[in-house]
């Protein structure tokens, strides 16, 4: 909790207190979505667009203004360009917000970025005024294409949505990193808080959790764990790691090391 | 003969000369409107033009609001 964890970070000159991105989803009902979001510090969460449904009670809006946060409207659910650009156009009109986290996606299956659809959206969109967050794959030749189309953020996989399998290329995650010129916010894979504090020691700017929070046993606990994993993260990276060794390099020095002749003699 | 409209996917039978924001009202009623956001043949309307946009026979309209997700 030192001004180091508290730097800001800027998206299209908005400035987030928050490192930890909320997504609704998976919620089991309002009042523990409330919950997990007061634990976890966030102050723009996600919000999905889907058909209105007369009996449904209470709007999310209301929770997230109490909350004080701010929405993300996806374009969840589309898997092509045309249906995101029109579900963008709806969502802006909806929350009177630019801002859009652009999905696009391939099959229900793997729920994985189509590359294709999702550059020919996110052009369409920055041309329109949006500010578009694209959720990517973790190919930094791909952040590289989006962010060159006017992205103001990218936002990389670690693994599946929902998976919970954290980041499997780390690799691929700290090119991406290196590399990009606009924030990088992994998006989807993180399980539990040491998925999220590896993001941000890998360099991204910023973690985007739902399911792990939303279907955790505990909610709020898990959202409370994540903040802090997230703080602890950009704080052990500011700090600067050790480099890694094959061998052993003690930490006690040798000098002054005690001789004891052997006593059996 | 009243309009047939295709609403969120289901055909309704509505008033003649029925607009965007009556198609709204009949769904939602009138309190809602907040978080709503409504797409005609593909197209979104913005809000300030729903009570000036006839909704013609045939027409297929989606209504949207915001729930949990992402």
């Amino acid at each position: 909790m030192t001004t180091t964890a508290r730097q800001p970070l800027t998206i299209a000159g908005r400035e987030l207190r928050s490192r930890l991105i909320l997504g609704t989803g998976g919620f089991t009902n309002h009042e523990v979505l409330a919950g997990a979001l007061e634990a976890s510090g966030a102050d723009l969460c996600t919000v999905a667009l889907r058909r209105l449904d007369p009996a449904a009670r209470g709007s999310i809006l209301d929770v997230l203004d109490q909350a004080g946060v701010q929405v993300l409207p996806n374009t969840a659910g589309c898997y092509t360009a045309r249906d995101a650009i029109i579900t963008a156009q709806l969502a802006r009109e909806a929350f009177a917000t630019d801002w859009i986290k652009l999905e696009v996606i391939g099959d229900d299956r793997t729920l994985l970025p189509d590359a294709v659809e999702l550059v020919a959206a996110a052009e369409a969109l920055v041309d329109d005024g949006f500010v578009v967050l694209p959720y990517t794959t973790d190919d930094p030749i791909l952040a590289r294409r989006l962010e060159d189309v006017g992205c103001a953020a990218v936002m990389p996989l670690g693994s599946p949505i929902g998976s919970g399998m954290g980041i499997r290329n780390p690799y691929n995650i700290s090119i991406l990193v290196e590399r990009a010129r606009v924030p990088v916010i992994l998006d989807a894979g993180v399980g539990t808080a040491s998925d999220a504090a590896f993001a941000i020691e890998l360099g991204c700017d910023a973690v985007l959790c739902a399911s792990a929070i939303s279907r955790a046993h505990d909610p709020t606990a898990m959202a409370r764990a994540i903040r802090l994993a997230v703080e602890a993260g950009w704080l052990a990276r500011g700090a600067g790691r050790i480099p890694r060794r094959r061998y052993a390099e003690a930490s006690t020095p040798d000098e002054g090391l005690p001789v004891f002749d052997n006593a059996s003699s | 003969m009243s309009p047939a409209v295709t609403v969120n996917g289901t055909e309704r039978d509505l008033p003649e000369g029925v607009t965007v924001a009556g198609v709204v009202e009949s769904l939602a009623g009138a309190a809602q409107g907040r978080g709503v956001a409504v797409a005609l043949e593909g197209e979104v309307v913005p809000r300030a033009q729903w009570p000036t946009t006839e909704v013609r026979d045939g027409a297929s309209i989606e209504i949207v609001v915001a729930v949990q997700g992402g």
